[in-house]
C-alpha cells in the first residue's frame, strides 16, 4: 500500500505549483481569459517547453508515457490555479483521439505539432441535440469517389474557434445512437464548408458552434478505421471526464481554503465570523466533501490505470461525486463570502463558475447516478 | 501509487479469512444469519477463540501478549471480521482499558488485570457519561474522596453499555474540584462491580432492547491500588484512549457488508413482487450511498497509508467517524425502505433459534430493519456526537 507520489510525479507537481505561484496570478488569468483567443499563447508555449503537453503520450510519439495519476495531479493543480489554457481540448480530448487512432504520418502531421504547442486542436464531442449521449451522432459523412463529404453541426466544441485541427466524429453508417458506424475525421479548421461561431463560455474558457456544409476530405483525413471510431471517442471522453473531475477537486480545495481564510479575517458584530458555530460546521462539511472527493478520485485513477472491471463505474462514481459535492462546496463558498462572493472581481466567483461548468459537461451528476443505478 | 497489499499481507488476509470461516464458535454464524441476538456467552466464546489463535490482543504490543500487528494488519483483520459477519470484539476490555493499563498502570496492575482481559475472563464496561454530562464530558460529577487506603465513590454513570454483563467498570471520577481547568482533577479508577453500593438499572432503548444502563455508586469503597496513573490525570489517559479508538471507527467494512447484502436482496423478488432492482428511485439512492462508501473506504486507506509510511494521518482521518456513522445510518434507512409494510411488525420473539422459520412474519429478517434503524440513530450521538466531532475538526483541523 503506497499512496505517495513517484519522484517524477513530485517533480511535475512542484513545477506546476511553482509556475502558478510565480507566473499565474488571478489578474493575469482574467487578462488571458479576456483576450481574443481566451488564453495566453506565451503560457501555452511554456506548457510545451516544460513538457506538460507531452505527458500522456507514448515515448515513441514524443511523450512521457503518463497515465491517469499524472493526468490527475496536473488537472488538480490547473484547477487550483484556475488556468484557462486549452489543455483539456488539446491534450486530453484531441490528443486522446490522435494517440489512439492516428497512423505514423498523421501523428507526425498533427500530434507532434500539437505537443510542441504549434497546432491548436479540438475534438467535437457533442452535437446540439446529443446532450450526454456520445453516440447520438447525426453529422454524416458520405463517400464520393476517393473523397468523403461531411455535413452536420457540432455544438459547444471546446477550443473550437482556435483550432487549426478539428477532429470530427461522423456517421458513415447506422443510426444516431449506434456505436457502430462512427468514423473520426481530421479536418482543417479553415476548410471550405466549415463555419465556426466562436464564443466565450461562462467559466472564462472558449467554445464554438461548428457547421459542416459538404466539407470534402480525402481518405488521409480518416483517423483509424471507417465505422470503428466510437471506442476511441468514448475513451477520450472518459479520460476527459476524469480530468475535469481532478480539476474540480483542485477547485473545491482552493475554494474551501479561501473560505476558511476569509471567515477568519472578516469581522462582524465585533468578532471574526469564523467564530460562529453555524459557519464552522458548514466549513467542516466543505472539508469533508473535499476529502471524500479526493479519496474517490484516487480510486477512479487507480481503477483506470489498472484497467480493472470497475473502471467505467469509477468514472461515473467520481463524476457524480464531484457534481454533488462540487455544487455544495461552490455554493457554500459563495454564501460564506457574503456579497463579495457574487462579485466579478473576486476569484471565488470564477472558481464557482468553472465548477458549475464542469458539473454540466460529460454527463451531469444525475446522468451518472442513473448509470450507476441501472448497471 | 497503489492500494495493493504485500504478499505477506495477502497471506495474512487469507489466514484471517480461513480463521473466521472455520473457527467461529458453534451457533454464532446461525444466529447472525437468522437475526437472533447474541448473548454474553457468544461474545465470550468468540473472543476466547481469538485468544486461542493468539489474536485477542489485536491492538496490543507483543510484550503484553498482543499481536504487535502493523496498522495494515489491524485493518485487514477488522475487514475480514466484518466480511465474515463475525460478532465483533467488545471493545471495553481489549480495546480500551487494556491499553490504558499497559500504558499507564503499575506492574502490579498489569499482572493483575491484563491476562484476564486478554483471555476474556473478565467483562469490562465503561463509566464515562453521566446523567448531567453528555457531550460535555469534563462536567462529570461522580466524586471519589480519599479516605485512608481507599476512595469513597458517589455518583451515577449512564449509557453504560452491557453493564448488566460486566464484572468490572473503568470510570472517570472527580477527585478534586479545586482546579484551574475542569479537565484537571479527574482520575481513572477501576471498580469491581460486585463492590457493595454498586447498582445497575436498565435503560430500555427506542427499539425495546436492554443494551445500556445506569450504574449508581453509593459510598462505594475502592482500594487506592485501583487508581490508574496519577490522581487528577485521568482526562489525559482518556484522550490517549481516543487514539487507540481511531482505527476502524468508520466501520466501512461492516457497512459494506450490509450494503452488498442489500444489493443481493434487491435482485430477488419478494413475495412474488418485482425485485427492488426495478425501482429506479430506490436504486439511485443505493448507488449514491455506494459512491460515498467507496470514497470513505479510500479515505480510510489514505489514513492507513500515511500511518504505514510513518507519517501522521492528515485531515482525512478526522472525518472517518463523522462520515462513517452517516453512511451506516444511510444503509439502515435503505433496509427500512426496502422492507415497506414489513418494517412494521414488532415481533422480537420470533428471533430465536427454535422459532420455526415458516412461522416468522416477513422475509430476510426484514422486520428487524426498523429496529436496527431506530437503534442506530445512536451512532451519530455516542462517542462524542457528530456535532462535537465537527467542533473538534473546526478547532483542530481548520484552526477556527
Amino acid at each position: 500500500m503506497d499512496l505517495s507520489f513517484t519522484e517524477v510525479q513530485t517533480m511535475l507537481i512542484d513545477s506546476i505549483d511553482k509556475f502558478i505561484a510565480n507566473d499565474y496570478g488571478f489578474e493575469q488569468r482574467q487578462r488571458y481569459a479576456a483576450s481574443d483567443s481566451g488564453f495566453s499563447q506565451d503560457v501555452w508555449a511554456t506548457f510545451a517547453e516544460l513538457g506538460w503537453t507531452a505527458v500522456p503520450f507514448a515515448e515513441d510519439d514524443g511523450g512521457f508515457d503518463g497515465g491517469p495519476v499524472e493526468l490527475m495531479v496536473m488537472m488538480q493543480r490547473f484547477g487550483r490555479g484556475l488556468l484557462v489554457e486549452p489543455f483539456l481540448a488539446n491534450v486530453v480530448l484531441a490528443g486522446g483521439i490522435l494517440r489512439r487512432l492516428a497512423n505514423g504520418e498523421q501523428k507526425a502531421g498533427w500530434l507532434r505539432p500539437m505537443i510542441a504547442g504549434e497546432l491548436q486542436a479540438a475534438l467535437a464531442v457533442t452535437e446540439p441535440q446529443s446532450r450526454y449521449e456520445l453516440a447520438d451522432i447525426r453529422t454524416a459523412a458520405v463517400a464520393e469517389g476517393d473523397q468523403w463529404v461531411i455535413t452536420g453541426t457540432k455544438g459547444v466544441v471546446f477550443n473550437g474557434g482556435n483550432a487549426g485541427l478539428l477532429i470530427i466524429p461522423a456517421r458513415t453508417s447506422g443510426e444516431p445512437g449506434d456505436r457502430q458506424g462512427v468514423t473520426v475525421f481530421a479536418i482543417d479548421g479553415t476548410a471550405d464548408g466549415v463555419t465556426r461561431t466562436r464564443y466565450p463560455t461562462v467559466d472564462g474558457h472558449q467554445a464554438a458552434e461548428i457547421r459542416l456544409d459538404s466539407v470534402r476530405v480525402g481518405a488521409d483525413a480518416i483517423l483509424g478505421e471507417v465505422g470503428h471510431g466510437y471506442d476511441a471517442l468514448e475513451a477520450a471522453a472518459s479520460d476527459a471526464t476524469l480530468a475535469v473531475c481532478a480539476e474540480a477537486v483542485g477547485i473545491m480545495q482552493a475554494m474551501t481554503e479561501k473560505t476558511i481564510e476569509y471567515t477568519k479575517s472578516r469581522v462582524q458584530f465585533g468578532v471574526p465570523i469564523s467564530s460562529f458555530q453555524a459557519l464552522q460546521h458548514r466549513m467542516v462539511d466543505m472539508l469533508t466533501a473535499c476529502e471524500q472527493s479526493y479519496s474517490l478520485l484516487l480510486w477512479a485513477c487507480m481503477a483506470n490505470a489498472d484497467g480493472t472491471d470497475d473502471a467505467g463505474r469509477a468514472i461515473s462514481a467520481i463524476k457524480y461525486q464531484v457534481g454533488t459535492a462540487g455544487k455544495k462546496v461552490g455554493q457554500e463558498a459563495v454564501q460564506l463570502h457574503g456579497g463579495m462572493g457574487v462579485t466579478w472581481d473576486l476569484d471565488i466567483a470564477h472558481y464557482f463558475k468553472r465548477l458549475t461548468a464542469i458539473g454540466q459537461i460529460f454527463g451531469n451528476a444525475d446522468w451518472h447516478l442513473d448509470k450507476l443505478a441501472t448497471n | 501509487m497503489n492500494v495493493t497489499f504485500t504478499d505477506e499481507e495477502l497471506a495474512f488476509r487469507d489466514e484471517a479469512r480461513t480463521f473466521f470461516r472455520e473457527e467461529m464458535p458453534e451457533g454464532i454464524a446461525d444466529k447472525q444469519r437468522l437475526g437472533v441476538p447474541l448473548d454474553r456467552q457468544d461474545f465470550v466464546n468468540f473472543q476466547k477463540a481469538l485468544y486461542r489463535k493468539g489474536w485477542a490482543g489485536y491492538n496490543w504490543p507483543v510484550e503484553y501478549g498482543g499481536t504487535g500487528w502493523s496498522t495494515v494488519q489491524r485493518y485487514i483483520f477488522g475487514a475480514e471480521m466484518a466480511k465474515a459477519n463475525a460478532p465483533g470484539i467488545i471493545t471495553f476490555g481489549l480495546g480500551m482499558v487494556g491499553p490504558i493499563i499497559y500504558t499507564f498502570g503499575t506492574d502490579e496492575q498489569k499482572q493483575r488485570f491484563l491476562p484476564d482481559i486478554l483471555e476474556s475472563n473478565v467483562w469490562w464496561c465503561q463509566g464515562y457519561s453521566e446523567p448531567g454530562s453528555g457531550s460535555d464530558l469534563a462536567s462529570l460529577k461522580t466524586r471519589a474522596e480519599l479516605a485512608g487506603d481507599h476512595y469513597v465513590v458517589n455518583g451515577t454513570k449512564t449509557w453504560t453499555t452491557l453493564a448488566q454483563w460486566a464484572d468490572w467498570i473503568f470510570c472517570l471520577v472527580r477527585t478534586s474540584t479545586d482546579v484551574a481547568r475542569r479537565q484537571e482533577g479527574i482520575s481513572f479508577l477501576l471498580i469491581d462491580m460486585k463492590t457493595p453500593g454498586v447498582t445497575v438499572t436498565p435503560i430500555i432503548t427506542i427499539e425495546g432492547n436492554h443494551e445500556v444502563n445506569e450504574v449508581h455508586f453509593e459510598n462505594v469503597k475502592v482500594p487506592v491500588e485501583n487508581l490508574v496513573g496519577e490522581e487528577g490525570k485521568g482526562w489525559t489517559y482518556g484522550k490517549v484512549l481516543l487514539q487507540h479508538e481511531r482505527t476502524g471507527t468508520a466501520r466501512v467494512a461492516a457497512t459494506n457488508y450490509r450494503l452488498n447484502k442489500l444489493r443481493r436482496q434487491a435482485a430477488q423478488p419478494v413475495r412474488g413482487a418485482e425485485p427492488l432492482l426495478h425501482d429506479r428511485s430506490f436504486m439511485r439512492k443505493l448507488a449514491a450511498v455506494e459512491v460515498e462508501l467507496k470514497a470513505l473506504e479510500f479515505t480510510e486507506l489514505r489514513t492507513l497509508a500515511a500511518v504505514a509510511s510513518g507519517k501522521a494521518p492528515g485531515p482525512e482521518s478526522s472525518i472517518l467517524k463523522l462520515k462513517g456513522t452517516e453512511l451506516q445510518q444511510a444503509v439502515d434507512e435503505l433496509f427500512l425502505e426496502a422492507a415497506g409494510y414489513y418494517a412494521l411488525p414488532y415481533v422480537p420473539a420470533q428471533y430465536t433459534l427454535d422459532f420455526p422459520l415458516e412461522d416468522r412474519v416477513g422475509e430476510n429478517n426484514e422486520t428487524l430493519s426498523s429496529l436496527t434503524y431506530f437503534n442506530f440513530r445512536k451512532a451519530s450521538i455516542y462517542g462524542g456526537s457528530n456535532e462535537i466531532q465537527k467542533n473538534i475538526i473546526a478547532k483542530h483541523v481548520l484552526g477556527l
